[in-house]
Formats: structure tokens, C-alpha cells, sequence
């Protein structure tokens, strides 16, 4: 079925809540419609489209709950989820921290939809693949790439009064062309929630670029080098600082920002002054939803300014055994950059290597936030401000509280996809000196 | 790729909750062939040249505590039907959860419509190895009890136990887990196969951490099970399932309420140990460690799709390319090291008796006396090797994924001659003996990887002398092979495996175990992972 609008939505949530016989009973909707193309040496390989609703029933007795989901609408489904959900809590353990659901909030309108994106064509995803396919074989590359796009929405109700809705639409494309000797390697991701703004011609100009200049690399020593980190490699190493801003997690003494006898980094210096970080659910390149899961409320939060932790991220039940504001984790993260371009920066560096790409970042050391993983698929050596030549991949060790304490220089903000969470950022390329090269890899 | 940090994300298809005895139905499997043979006959009517059905009841229950909480109880259901067909030469899929006849058809009808939209974008035409139908078969995994059939509160009452048993032993914080599924699929194709398979995994696992409160430092120390093809019998140790020495290692069957104990104590250990000299030394692992070893750098490389450039986008290719094969004396590793992949090892993840499109089971040589001899393929890549037929690696993770080349077993086999983990222990002058799974991370070709595991011991003159830790071993797969001098005999095999391995795009898991005895590897490059912020 088509995705439901919000009187539709809040419709069907009063019909189900009406069922319900629990002390406390929230339902969450999500209907999701998506499609994707992926293709290979050359060829499409493999595509589909799904489009699925399914609606989530809690129900709670006291501290016990019991959750129930069904993909199906009729009046019987609805009313047997909302039994079930009841049946489980009755025979759930007591949970010590179940919260009870929140009242009515009020949140600000959400700017994630956009039509051209919801309103995609089987013939406009070919299209665009046949754009990049276009590219491989102007450029007697071997193409290898993958496009999805989601559109979603998001509805919720509970016993205590609260209602939320959203839209959001989303396309995520990412391109990777090897020369057909398979000495080169070129990468370009983009992500937008406007279809309309995917230019995959040009994603694929890039990675083919890249590519053949990449098919000549030259072993250099391991070791300690400055590096410019374009922001596709930047947000892979980034997202494990956002992703470990979990208060619980630094409260309990087993997160990079504890510190001895129980205290945190929370209000200290962890990086350089000139690193601010924030989410704001209604910032226009980077939208994302104005109310979490649970139904609190996303608003605009720091989390690093000045180079100082200034918000963790909260559980409500957490929030309420510190006596603090619940400040739910967010969707997508900005950090602020500067005004130069990728070329200005590689521009003002003497030398340097430039890196498109990490690959298969894994955690080391959580004290620490250490990790390892190796450059891919386009590393340059830099001198003198200019590309010199190509290098072979190396593998790193290094963690991003160290790598943000070395930052020289901050250039100008793009939305970037990571490749290990595929979650979208707004992040600047970044100069960062003594980083870390461990090993030499042979691998393109 | 994931195993332990991305668990609880990496779940795919995870379906929709159910109450837990509903998990013991099933489908008839009369109504399973009517409704596949909807989608053949309405697939074929349309043009397509082959056509493949798979309906799927995939079951799901997850048991989730801390300390002494249960967080979570998860019962998922996710039923449905996908078709796969070739029609204008290319591939299309559809799938769908309304299982009546004209939805059924619906869905075949829009696999052969997609088909032929992206036949413009091909190369070359989809070529099948053949393969004969089977007519109607069957396969069940042999367990010993099924999982879903053990009542919530023994699992409850294990967890909690297993925690108690921790922080007694003076662990500060233990979440634990048992990870339980059921794949019951049905497979139909127009090559006239009609399969229905009941397939069965489990997963215990625990992460114990330890902090020093005067320093502030932290330790870990996982569990040391391996996720089995099992039922809830491999919770069920006996005497002769344990193997002892520095600590408890276990052999098909599991006592998590030891490890628990066990790995408390080593915990507290850990962050008294030496910090690790960095350098060369000779490493002793155990299969505990060694199968994520086998993994990444084994297991990956010889999948046929990357060696060919189909996951060139995400997961990467491979540095064992076909010239390689085709020469017949690519040195990949030294003459002890024999490599087999096995698609129906009793108690292994990968096990089944028919993969995801339609092919019977078996095992091959991949490497052999060190010698690359063979990848792991499915049927639109055998020709490409000069087989007469696929090897069975097909599989997708539920009915709305489209299947494709998935790693199956690859297990390094055992010495011949009689060894024990205390004769190679006894060799080395200067080495480490890793136990258990930690830190990994490999590069897009599988040339250079970096390892962490567990426990740490030092040897020195043949001998234990004490833990050591912020150890990390990096290495390149053919030197690392090569520099294989010595494998425990076939008392000391043991599978290990991941539950959740991550590949594709859109991103699928699959689960896949590899067997090995310990293993010796002269001269590998250890470094020391500590370092200090703020």
C-alpha cells in the first residue's frame, strides 16, 4: 500500500490504541518503500524494490513489557498484536528499568521529504546507473557501483497523549572504477535526500579520475605522516567518537571519555579548540527526524565545542538515575570546517598524502578508542602542494581523540556517506599531522 | 566482516516479534509446492528462461541480560516467498510477504519485468551450470533438542546465572547472550527441485569487563564458545568436551557457566599483565582465535564473485586472482597447510544438504599441500572454472534477499602426525599463545591484515611464563601461511565461526564455521596496541 498520510497514520494508531487493555500501551509505525540497483564489471548484476509497513506494539504492566510487531492491517491483526504485546508482558521478568512512556511533546516540523525522490522510476534508476556505466566505458575502466533509495515514513502514538509523524526520503550512491588491469582503484560516494541533486556521472568522472592516476603507486616507508582525510575517509574514523557519546557507557567506567573513580570527560578539553561538532534535525543539508524512537524530542545539541565534550547521549532510564535532560542519540552529526576547498588544502601542504577512502575500521583498544584499517582505492603522495604520485595502500593505527589533537587544518564542509555505517554527515576535509601508518599493503 | 561489535545492529530481516511457541509450527509442505509452483508457472508464462522460488519461515530468539537484568526477549517471525529468474539473458528478483496466489504471481511477474529492464545493461547473458532436479527432497539439520523448544525461563535462568557466577568472581560488568535461529526454507526451481530444509543455530556469548578503579583502566574478556549448527544441546557439556590448560577450551559442546568464571578472574588478570615487547615472534593459535584468521584470510580471497570483481564496490576483490589458479603452483601457504571447504560438516554453521539454488552439498579441496586448487562458486560462475557444476555456495539471508556467493566452511585440516597443543607449545624459544577472537581487520584484497584476540601468554624456552597484553599481530596472507611449521593433531580440531557475517550490497549476514587445531607461525610481526589520550 502507498505510505500512509498523517491523518491516515493517526487514524490507524487510535483505532489500535483502542484496543488496548494495559496500564501503559505505545504503538510505532514504519512504513519503508525502497529500491536499489547494483552492477559489476560493467553489468547490472543484481536490483529489487520492497516497499513494507509494519506497526510495533508496547505494552506495559507495571515495570513488565511485552512487544509485539505485524505487517498486517486488517481490524482482527490490529486487535491480535495489541493482545499479544499484553500476553508477552505478562510473562516478561520485571524490568527495573522500564520508564513509563512520555506525555505530548511538540517538535518542530521535519524538512527530510523530498517528492522528486519518493516519486523514483525503474527507468530513472537505470538511467543513472547507464550514466556511470557510460563513464566506465568512455574511460576503458571497469565499473562497479551500487544505488538505493528509501522513501519512509514514521508515525507514533501512546496511551499518555503523544502523537508523532515524519517523511524522509533519502538515495545513496556509491562508485568504485578499477582499470582493467586492476592496477587502479577509484572511489566516490555521495548521499542526498533529493534525488535530483545525484549526479552520477560525475560521482563516477571522480572515481574513474582517481582510478587511472592511482594505477602507477609507489611503496613509501610506514610511519607517521600529515595526511589530508577527504570526508569519506574522515567519517568512518569520526562516527566511533559519535557513536561513543553514550553516558551510561562513560558513567560505568568502559568508554574513552571515563576517567578514574567513576568521573568523565564530560565539560573537558578531549580535542583541538578549533573541532565543534553538533546535530540539528533541521539543518537544510543534512535533515534528519525531529523526535527519536521513544518520541523525545531531536533538537539542536553540541557535543564538541571548542575542542570540549559538552553533551553526552542518555537513556531515559539514565537520565533519570542522574537527575539530567534525556538527550537522545542523534541522526546524522556536523562539524564545522573552514572555507578552503580539497585542491586549497592539498595546495598548502609541503608534504603530505592525501587519502580518498578507509577501509574495514575496526576497534583496538576501547580505553583509548584505537583503531586500525587501511587506505583504499586512491592515496597520493603530496609535495609541495601538488599530487606527485600514487601510493600503495597502507594500514593504519591510530584513534580520532589523538587524530583531532593533531588537526592542522579544516577545509570546507560536504555531506559525506560513511562506508561502514552508511549513515550520512556533514564533515570537512581535514589536515591532520603525525598520523599513524603501521604497515604496507599490496592490495589495490 | 562483523562479528561482535555491530551484533546487535547486524540482524538482518529480523521479522516481526511472535510468541515463542508459535515458533514450533510449521508450514505444510503441500502449501509450500502450490505456492512455488504459482511463481514457476507465472514466471515462465512470461518469458522467463529459469526460475527459482524460495519460501522462508526464518525464526529468530534472542535472550539479552546484564549483570542481573534480563534486557530483552526477542522472538521474530519473518515469512515470505522471493523469485529469482533469467529472462532476456539477465537476472530478476522479487519478492513478497502476501502469500495468495495473485500476489505470488505478482511478484514473478515483476522478477521478469525487472529482468528485462536491466537486460540492456549487460555485458554478457547469465550462463547456468546445469543442474538436475531433484523432485521433492528433504534435509533437517540433526540436532538433539531444538532450541525454541526449551522453555524462556531455563535461558533466563542460565544467563543470569552465568552473570552471577562473573561478578562473583569480581567482574564489574557482564552482558550476556544467546542468539537462537531457525531457518525453515523451501526451495523450488524450474529445474523440477522441490526442497524443504530445517536448518538450526545457536550462539552463547558473554562480554565480562574489568576496571581498575585506582587507574581507571579497563579489560575485556569475551566468552569463548563458537556460534554451532547445533540445537540447545551444545549447552550441555560433558567431561570429555574440555580441553585443559592455561584455561578451559571447549570441543562441540559448551560449559558457559565455567567460562564465566573463568574469564572473571582472567579479566583481572588482564589488567595486571605485561604489556606486550613489541616484535617477531612465534605465534601459537588456537582455534578459538585461528578460524577468524582462516576467515579473512582464507575464506574471503577464494570466493569466486570477489576474485572476479562482483564486490569491487564494498567488500573488495581478491589478491588470488585466476592466473593464479590457472598456473597450478600459486605457493600460498608452506606444505602442512591443506584447506577444505565443506558444505556438510555435522555441527558446522554452513552445513545444510541443498544451498539457495537448489545444488546438493559436498566438499572440495581449496588448498592443497599449500597449492591454490580451487574457489568456492555457484552456478553462473562454474563454467568460468571449467566445472561440469556449481559447488553449493549460493545462499541469501531470507526470502525478500536475493541469493548469491556466500562462503562456506573452509577449515584448515589437522596435522597427521600425533601433536598435542603442549608439544607445539614446547618448540618455541620466544612466541605467544592467543586464545579467543578479538580486534580484525583485513584490506580489500586480503593481503595485509591485523589480528587481536582474548588471552595472551607469553612463552619463553618452551614454556608459560605469565600474560602479556595490547597485543596485535599483523602480517600478508602468503607470508603468513608459509610460515605455518606445525598443526596439532585431529584430537585437538575445533570449529569456531561468525554468526553475523556481513557482505553485499544491500548488506546480507550469513553464518559460517571454520575448523582447526592449534597451529604454530614462525616470525610474525606482534605490536603493541596501548596508547594514552587526554
Amino acid at each position: 500500500m502507498p505510505l500512509l498520510t498523517q491523518d491516515e497514520a493517526q487514524a490507524l494508531l487510535k483505532k489500535v490504541l483502542s484496543y488496548s487493555k494495559a496500564d501503559e500501551c505505545e504503538i510505532n509505525l514504519t512504513g519503508t518503500s525502497t529500491g536499489n540497483i547494483r552492477y559489476a564489471r560493467n553489468s547490472v548484476s543484481t536490483s529489487g524494490g520492497i516497499s513494507t509497513h509494519t506497526l510495533v506494539v508496547s505494552s506495559a504492566y507495571g515495570k513488565k513489557l511485552g512487544v509485539a510487531t505485524i505487517n498486517e492491517f486488517d481490524d482482527a491483526s490490529l486487535e491480535k498484536v495489541v493482545r499479544r504485546a499484553e500476553e508477552l508482558a505478562q510473562l516478561a521478568p520485571e524490568n527495573p528499568e522500564f520508564v513509563s512512556f512520555l506525555g505530548p511533546q511538540k517538535y518542530a516540523d521535519p524538512v527530510m521529504y523530498v517528492p522528486a525522490t519518493a516519486a523514483i522510476t525503474p527507468k530513472q534508476r537505470a538511467d543513472a546507473v547507464a550514466q556511470s556505466l557510460q563513464v566506465a566505458k568512455d574511460s576503458k575502466m571497469v565499473a562497479a557501483g551500487f544505488m538505493e533509495d528509501t522513501t519512509t515514513m514514521n508515525a507514533m502514538m501512546n496511551s499518555k497523549g503523544l502523537f508523532a509523524y515524519n517523511t524522509s526520503t533519502g538515495v545513496n550512491f556509491s562508485i568504485t572504477m578499477r582499470t582493467e588491469d586492476g592496477k587502479g582503484s577509484g572511489y566516490a560516494t555521495r548521499g542526498y535526500n533529493d534525488f535530483t541533486k545525484l549526479d552520477t556521472k560525475k560521482a563516477s568522472q571522480i572515481a574513474a579520475d582517481k582510478g587511472l592516476k592511482s594505477a602507477t603507486a609507489r611503496a613509501i616507508e610506514p610511519g607517521k605522516y600529515t595526511v589530508i582525510l577527504e570526508p569519506a575517509a574522515a567519517a568512518v574514523l569520526l562516527e566511533n567518537i559519535f557513536f561513543g557519546l553514550d553516558a551510561r557507557q562513560a558513567d560505568e567506567g568502559r568508554s574513552f571519555l571515563s576517567q578514574p573513580g567513576g568521573k568523565t570527560r564530560l565539560g573537558e578539553k578531549l580535542v583541538d579548540e578549533r573541532v565543534n561538532m553538533y546535530s540539528d534535525p533541521l539543518n537544510p543539508e543534512l535533515p534528519t527526524s525531529t523526535w527519536a524512537g521513544d518520541g523525545r524530542p531531536q533538537e539542536k545539541v553540541s557535543w564538541i565545542e571548542k575542542g570540549v565534550i559538552k553533551n553526552f547521549t542518555y537513556s531515559r532510564y539514565w537520565a533519570e538515575k542522574k537527575g539530567v535532560k534525556a538527550i537522545p542519540a542523534p541522526d546524522g552529526v556536523i562539524m564545522e570546517g573552514g572555507t578552503k576547498s580539497l585542491e586549497e588544502l592539498i595546495k598548502g601542504t609541503k608534504k603530505g598524502i592525501l587519502v580518498t577512502r578507509l577501509w574495514y575500521i575496526r576497534p583496538v583498544d576501547p580505553q583509548t578508542l584505537l583503531l586500525t584499517g587501511l587506505t583504499r582505492d586512491g592515496t597520493f603522495y603530496i609535495e609541495n602542494g601538488e599530487i606527485k604520485f600514487p601510493i600503495k595502500n597502507f594500514r593504519f593505527n591510530e584513534s580520532p581523540v589523538i587524530m583531532l589533537n593533531n588537526l592542522e587544518e579544516l577545509g570546507k564542509v560536504e555531506r559525506t556517506v560513511s562506508v561502514e555505517s552508511n549513515v550520512n554527515y556533514l564533515i570537512p576535509p581535514m589536515k591532520i599531522r603525525d598520523f599513524t601508518f603501521s604497515s604496507l599493503s599490496d592490495a589495490v | 566482516m562483523g562479528t561482535t561489535a555491530a551484533m546487535l545492529s547486524a540482524i538482518p530481516g529480523m521479522g516481526r516479534p511472535i510468541a515463542p511457541e508459535r515458533a514450533l509450527e510449521t508450514v505444510d509442505v503441500a502449501l509450500k509446492k502450490q505456492m512455488a509452483d504459482v511463481a514457476l508457472n507465472a514466471a515462465r508464462a512470461k518469458g522467463a528462461t529459469y526460475t527459482d522460488v524460495r519460501i522462508g519461515r526464518y525464526l529468530n530468539q534472542f535472550v539479552i541480560t546484564r549483570e542481573d537484568k534480563v534486557q530483552n526477549i526477542v522472538n521474530t517471525e519473518s515469512y515470505g516467498l522471493g523469485v529469482r529468474v533469467v529472462a532476456q539473458g539477465g537476472w530478476g528478483f522479487a519478492a513478497t510477504d502476501k502469500l495468495d496466489k495473485d500476489s505470488i504471481a505478482k511478484a514473478a511477474e515483476l522478477a521478469v519485468a525487472i529482468a528485462k529492464e536491466n537486460s540492456r545493461l549487460l555485458t554478457e547473458p547469465v550462463q547456468l551450470a546445469p543442474q538436475k532436479g531433484y523432485g521433492e527432497v528433504s534435509w533437517k539439520a540433526p540436532i538433539e533438542k531444538n532450541a525454541f523448544e526449551v522453555p524462556i525461563k531455563e535461558k533466563v535462568d542460565l544467563l543470569l546465572g552465568v552473570n552471577a557466577e562473573a561478578m562473583k568472581g569480581g567482574a564489574d560488568y557482564i552482558n550476556s547472550f544467546l542468539f537462537m535461529v531457525n531457518e525453515q526454507k523451501y526451495f523450488a526451481s524450474s529445474d523440477g527441485s522441490y526442497i524443504d530444509q530445517d536448518v538450526h543455530r545457536i550462539w552463547p556469548t558473554f562480554f565480562i569487563t574489568k576496571i581498575d578503579a585506582a587507574t581507571g583502566k579497563f579489560e575485556t574478556r569475551n566468552a569463548l564458545s563458537a556460534p554451532m549448527g547445533m540445537g540447545y544441546e551444545y549447552l550441555y557439556a560433558r567431561p570429555q568436551d574440555k580441553i585443559q590448560g592455561v584455561t578451559t577450551l571447549y570441543k562441540g559442546r559448551y560449559d558457559m557457566l565455567e567460562d564465566a568464571k573463568a574469564g572473571a578472574k582472567q579479566a583481572g588478570e588482564k589488567i595486571k599483565a605485561k604489556s606486550v615487547e613489541p616484535g617477531k615472534y612465534d605465534l601459537i593459535l588456537d582455534p578459538s582465535h585461528l578460524w577468524l584468521t582462516i576467515h579473512e584470510s582464507t575464506g574471503h580471497p577464494t570466493e569466486l564473485d570477489r576474485v572476479l570483481g562482483y564486490e569491487a564496490n564494498f567488500a573488495g576483490t581478491s589478491f588470488l586472482t585466476l592466473d593464479k589458479w590457472e598456473s597450478k603452483k600459486f605457493n600460498y601457504g608452506s606444505k602442512l597447510v591443506n584447506i577444505v571447504a565443506d558444505k556438510t560438516q555435522v555441527g558446522s554453521l554452513g552445513a545444510v544438504g541443498y544451498d539457495d539454488e537448489g545444488v546438493k552439498c559436498g566438499q572440495w579441496d581449496v588448498i592443497k599441500d599449500g597449492t591454490l586448487v580451487s574457489y568456492q562458486a555457484i552456478r553462473d560462475q562454474a563454467h568460468i572454472l571449467g566445472l561440469p557444476a556449481s559447488q553449493g555456495c549460493c545462499y541469501a539471508d531470507n526470502w525478500s534477499s536475493v541469493q548469491f556467493q556466500r562462503m562456506a566452511n573452509i577449515s584448515l585440516q589437522p596435522g597427521k602426525e600425533k601433536k598435542s597443543i603442549d608439544d607445539l607449545i614446547k618448540g618455541v624459544q620466544k612466541g605467544i599463545y592467543i586464545i579467543g577472537d578479538g580486534s580484525f581487520s583485513i584490506d580489500q584484497q586480503r593481503y595485509n591484515f591485523q589480528f587481536g584476540g582474548q588471552l595472551y601468554y607469553e612463552i619463553k624456552d618452551g614454556k608459560i611464563v605469565g600474560a602479556l597484553k595490547d597485543v596485535a599481530y599483523q602480517s600478508n596472507t602468503q607470508e603468513f601461511w608459509n610460515s605455518c611449521v606445525g598443526i596439532a593433531d585431529q584430537s585437538d580440531y575445533r570449529l569456531g565461526g561468525s554468526f553475523f557475517d556481513g557482505k553485499g550490497q544491500p548488506q546480507q549476514v550469513s553464518a559460517v564455521s571454520h575448523g582447526s587445531s592449534t597451529t604454530r607461525f614462525n616470525g610474525v610481526n606482534v605490536i603493541n596496541t596501548s596508547r594514552k589520550i587526554g
